[in-house]
């Protein structure tokens, strides 16, 4: 590992004008559960790391009738352990329950987990089935990108040098609404997700049709995607086999993952298909029953 | 040994037996220091004036080294010393036993580190010392290496086609070759073995049913958390001295000296704690490097290698090509059999595809037989011993054949195995002929447990059955044990202890002894501090070391006579030794306490004497049941329950026999279901750690049953088989037999990771309509 330069600022503008002077050499550090691994690996040769920890907003945990506000450096044990969020945004707590061990969640944040940008990311999913909107702060002030948009490749992102992730904002929870994330891993703990789904959908009153949905997916492709497509299906539509079939058909045409040693192109064309109604499935009976329940059914 | 008779009952019966210590559950001596973290290991070696050394590894598979340019690496601030290939001595062809597996010493040096070529990605080609870690890594990146890159060849049976990438110019065929085939050319073929019994043809001729398969099985790591560490002094005075994670010390020091050309009793090699072996902690990596590096410099060079490293560059098992026809009577009686075994060597010759061949219908009595072994090179790392090396991919063949005959011909899997299971007497296809075995009890204790006897409901669900062989060594071991004056025993061994051996070893002792397993004090050491002791392999620790231990024990029993003898001042002929009791004549008697306080009064210290080189080590068999669930959609195969019966001979300390059981079933598990070297089209593997070469965690695995079967080795004192090796063996084929009960599917190469099972499951279903 290459020597480099730590600082650690109190405020957002003084992290943005670090960031800024250090020319794209600088990185900034949240958990630095992937950061410290990629120095390591020299996937990384950073001159400054930032650390942002100490900046309050970026600390900022609120949920109330406006939404929910996350700052880009809260780590997921305290999104875990929070029963709002988890009985609100309840695909948001799986994917944090899954995110590495206890002592990973412990450290990782959900806003390192989204400028990390990696395709099979078990956040992003939830973030963008749950609409939230990335605030970001740069030297040319703040501006706000959905997060289904912020993603451009793999470990890539929009933020521009010198820009900072400083929260994310979630709207609120519409009545009989429910979310579910999952990934198919090959073993039961300590993979990266092979196919990700993550949902959320909006009932009538009578739990019998849908009002709306949002699928996400992770691990098919260079990015995580919104699948439009195969959202609009759900909207208006009775919640029966038909529907989910016919979304579960549509999130699979957008699919185009690769062959690589975690899954084949086939395998994860059809586990598309098949983790979306599962997902589906859950987040159903968590909409109706008002419910989180257990991560898995 | 003949003085004491055997202590040992010739019958399976445990109730003959009237052992103290044998069969007791001691805490062992060693756990308080590994539980609390005291326990030394490699890692923790730090010496002053210590330097920190790292390799610089091959990015290609196969590749000519036009040059190599150290020059900026050795003005880096902090860098003192590099070496290449040219810095180790010339070694000559030799071949060399490590014990568990043949090694030639200058394949060896130059896999230390490459000399003309790079013949696999992450093969050494240079190495570094530092004042840190960090300023060697930054050297690295200084050292210039040019490379003519050259096509790899990475799978066994492209590797043995004409016009396939050659990797040793200089290799020819060895072995039975044909005399078509004699012609002086260039070949990855190293080896072709060769056994025949009865008439193959005939055979087949008799048989109602003949099924032949090919299996592929995938090359597999030992998957041991500790990573290879070594670090060497050589002093001033030529004294080389090496603290290293290994199963053998005197291998090493057999090794160092062969690769560094000085005399052996020049080495001292100090055995750390080791974090697992399996096989993979025989051969030498870094330290002949390090060696030189200290001799350059004048100070202790310290070598950790990383994880990526550890897959890439340390030897795995070979990945295989098994074809296994067998031929059957409609009553199920096997009457012929035919193998066709190919197996990866990695880069250098040396597989253990001998292994393989006398394994494959090793469960059985086949009476015509032919079987066939190709010892194949390719540009993946030298694959080194693992855990029943070679037996788990040709049992992945005969069982699974076997389970399609039985579902053909309607006959009960075990039923099978009863009828035509090797037994005294029968003899392998390769020529030996078994003692008392345990193969049909094995099969028994599935057969009545309460597991089999249970009914298995659900849909995708299924039950599987399979059994399996390893030779199990001998080989030569060495225990001191001297008497100390308030009735304890201080024992020195040379075996490193991975899997509880020191609780074991000193159980023997103290059960010769007639003292507790507390009152012995092991202690295993250095190679200038006891005789010649082999690796820690072939399962052969508790049968050799303990053999060993037995005879040391007899060794202080008649020193113990003697001198009760001179303090009753009678014939030594006149006092007996039994049960910690020793007896003279008008009913004199010590314990064995009493007697040790007297010795320091009353002569000599008491020192106790054992070696052992006996090669009788009872070949043990498993068989094994497991039920598995498999989600029809994802291709996700769940273990339901798995139960593992197995000879052990006897059991000396059952909960480490358990723990070899289980721990074996686990490794075969993951062999069977996701490990596996996933290479790209270059020759670079892609998944170089362990988040993505996935050995099974915990969550993947229910409680695994460990039904211990015991018929005593005749060929020991105490009836000790080796347990260590052969319950890695079963799991691959008795997975796949389950899998097809749940499925329909038959899975003929591993692992069974999902997009492999989803994709049977789908061609399956597209054929027929539904898929079961």
């Amino acid at each position: 590992m290459r020597d480099f330069d730590y600082a650690a600022p109190e405020s957002v503008q003084q992290a943005v004008q670090l960031l800024s002077q250090a020319n794209g050499s600088g990185r900034p550090l949240a958990g630095g559960t992937d950061l410290i691994d990629q120095v390591r690996m020299r996937r990384h040769e950073p001159d400054l790391i930032v650390d942002i920890k100490r900046i309050p907003e970026l600390n900022v945990l609120e949920i109330g009738a406006d939404g929910f506000r996350l700052g880009a450096a809260v780590p997921c044990w305290k999104i875990t352990s929070n029963e709002d969020i988890s009985r609100q945004y309840t695909a948001l707590g799986d994917s944090c329950s899954i995110i590495g061990g206890v002592q990973i969640q412990n450290r990782a944040s959900v806003g390192g987990n989204l400028c990390n940008s990696g395709p099979a990311a078990d956040s992003i999913p939830s973030l963008i089935a749950l609409e939230a909107v990335c605030v970001i702060m740069g030297p040319d002030g703040q501006r706000e990108v959905p997060v289904a948009e912020f993603c451009t490749g793999p470990s890539t992102n929009v933020l521009k040098p010198g820009e900072l992730l400083v929260e994310l904002r979630f709207p609120p929870r519409p009545a009989h609404s429910g979310s579910h994330y999952r990934r198919f891993i090959p073993r039961n703990e300590m993979d990266i997700a092979v196919v990700g789904v993550g949902v959320s959908v909006v009932l009538d009153e009578s739990g019998e049709n849908f009002v709306s949905g949002r699928i996400s997916l992770g691990a098919v492709a260079a990015k995580p995607l919104f699948a439009e497509e195969a959202s609009s299906l759900l909207a208006g539509r009775p919640v029966n086999d038909e529907t989910l079939a016919a979304a579960a058909a549509a999130a699979r045409a957008i699919a185009t993952p690769i062959d690589d040693m975690r899954g084949t192109v086939e395998f994860r064309q059809h586990v598309t298909g098949v983790l979306t109604e599962r997902v589906l499935q859950r987040a159903i009976e968590r909409a109706r029953s008002g419910e989180p329940g257990s991560l898995h059914p | 040994m003949a003085t004491v008779d055997k202590p040992q009952s010739a019958t399976a019966d445990a109730g003959a037996r009237d052992y103290k210590v044998i069969g007791t559950r001691p805490i062992r001596h060693d756990g308080v220091d590994k539980v609390t973290g005291r326990a030394r290991y490699g890692a923790d070696i730090a010496l002053t004036g210590m330097l920190h050394g790292a390799v610089l590894r091959s990015p290609h598979a196969h590749a000519k080294i036009l040059s190599i340019d150290t020059s900026a690496a050795k003005k880096l601030p902090g860098v003192r010393a590099v070496v290449t290939h040219a810095d180790l001595p010339d070694v000559a062809s030799k071949v060399a036993d490590l014990g568990e597996g043949m090694f030639d010493l200058r394949d060896l040096s130059r896999n230390v580190l490459a000399h003309d070529k790079v013949l696999y990605r992450g093969h050494a080609v240079a190495a570094v010392a530092a004042d840190n870690v960090h300023i060697a890594d930054e050297a690295l990146r200084l050292i210039e290496v040019k490379y003519e890159v050259l096509t790899p060849v990475m799978d066994v049976v492209e590797a043995m086609q004409d016009g396939a990438p050659i990797l040793h110019d200089d290799l020819r065929t060895e072995g039975f070759v044909s005399s078509d085939d004699a012609a002086d050319k260039p070949t990855n073929i190293a080896k072709v073995f060769l056994h025949e019994k009865g008439n193959l043809e005939q055979g087949f001729a008799e048989a109602d049913l003949v099924i032949e398969r090919e299996i592929r099985t995938a090359t597999v790591h030992q998957g041991y958390i500790e990573p290879h560490n070594a670090t060497v002094h050589w002093n001033a005075d030529g004294q080389i001295t090496c603290w290293i994670s290994t199963q053998g010390s005197f291998v090493v020091r057999e090794q160092l000296a062969g690769l560094l050309q000085v005399p052996v009793s020049r080495v001292r090699v100090i055995p750390m704690e080791i974090g697992g072996g399996f096989g993979g902690k025989i051969p030498v990596y870094m330290a002949p490097a390090a060696a030189i590096m200290s001799k350059m410099t004048g100070r202790p060079v310290k070598m950790i290698m990383d994880r990526a490293a550890v897959l890439e560059a340390t030897g795995p098992t070979p990945g295989s090509c098994v074809r296994v026809k067998l031929g059957v009577k409609s009553d199920g009686t096997i009457v012929a059999g035919d193998a066709w075994i190919a197996f990866e060597a990695g880069a250098f010759p040396g597989s253990p595809v001998p292994a393989g061949c006398m394994c494959v219908f090793a469960c059985y009595d086949v009476p015509n037989g032919r079987v066939q072994g190709f010892d194949v090179v390719l540009n993946r790392p030298a694959t080194k011993a693992y855990r029943a090396p070679g037996a788990t991919q040709v049992a992945m063949a005969t069982e699974t054949v076997i389970d399609e005959i039985c579902e053909q011909l309607k006959l009960d899997p075990l039923e099978f195995r009863l009828k035509n299971g090797a037994r005294e007497g029968t003899r392998r296809v390769d020529g030996p002929v078994f003692a008392r075995i345990g193969m049909l009890e094995t099969v028994k204790a599935i057969r009545d447990s309460e597991h089999w006897q249970s009914t298995l409901d659900g849909k995708w669900r299924g039950r599987g059955v399979a059994s399996g062989y390893w030779f199990n060594a001998g080989l030569k071991s060495a225990v001191t044990a001297s008497v100390n004056a308030d009735g304890r025993v201080s024992m020195l061994e040379g075996s490193t202890d991975i899997g509880g051996s020191r609780a074991s070893i000193s159980m023997m002792l103290a059960e010769t002894l007639g003292i507790g397993a507390e009152d012995i004090t092991p202690a295993v050491v250095d190679t200038d501090s006891i005789g010649y002791t082999d690796v820690t392999g072939g399962s052969r620790v508790t049968y050799a070391t303990g053999w060993a231990a037995y005879e040391a024990g007899l060794d202080i029993q008649r020193q113990m006579c003697e001198r009760a003898a001179s303090i009753w001042d009678c014939d030594s002929k006149d006092v007996t030794f039994a049960a910690g009791t020793i007896s003279g004549p008008e009913g004199k008697s010590f314990s064995f306490k009493e007697l040790a306080q007297k010795v320091q009064s009353s002569g000599d210290p008491v020192i106790g004497r054992g070696v052992s080189d006996h090669n009788e080590p009872g070949g043990a068999f498993a068989t094994h049941c497991v039920d598995v669930e498999v989600d029809p959609e994802t291709g996700k195969v769940t273990i339901l329950r798995y139960t593992a019966a197995q000879d052990v001979g006897t059991a000396i300390h059952p909960a480490y026999v358990e723990g070899q059981i289980q721990g074996g079933t686990v490794q075969g598990i993951g062999w069977a279901i996701n490990e596996e070297y996933f290479y790209d089209k270059e020759g670079r593997m892609r998944n170089a750690s362990l988040l993505d070469y996935r050995m099974p965690t915990c969550y993947d695995l229910p409680m695994i049953d460990a039904l211990i079967v015991e018929v005593p080795n005749p060929g020991h004192p105490y009836g000790v088989r080796g347990v260590g090796e052969v319950p890695i063996v079963p799991p691959p084929a008795a997975l796949a037999n389950a899998i097809h009960a749940a499925t329909g599917i038959r899975m003929t190469s591993l692992p069974m990771s999902p997009p492999k099972v989803l994709h049977e499951l789908l061609k399956a279903r597209a054929a027929s309509g539904n898929g079961k």
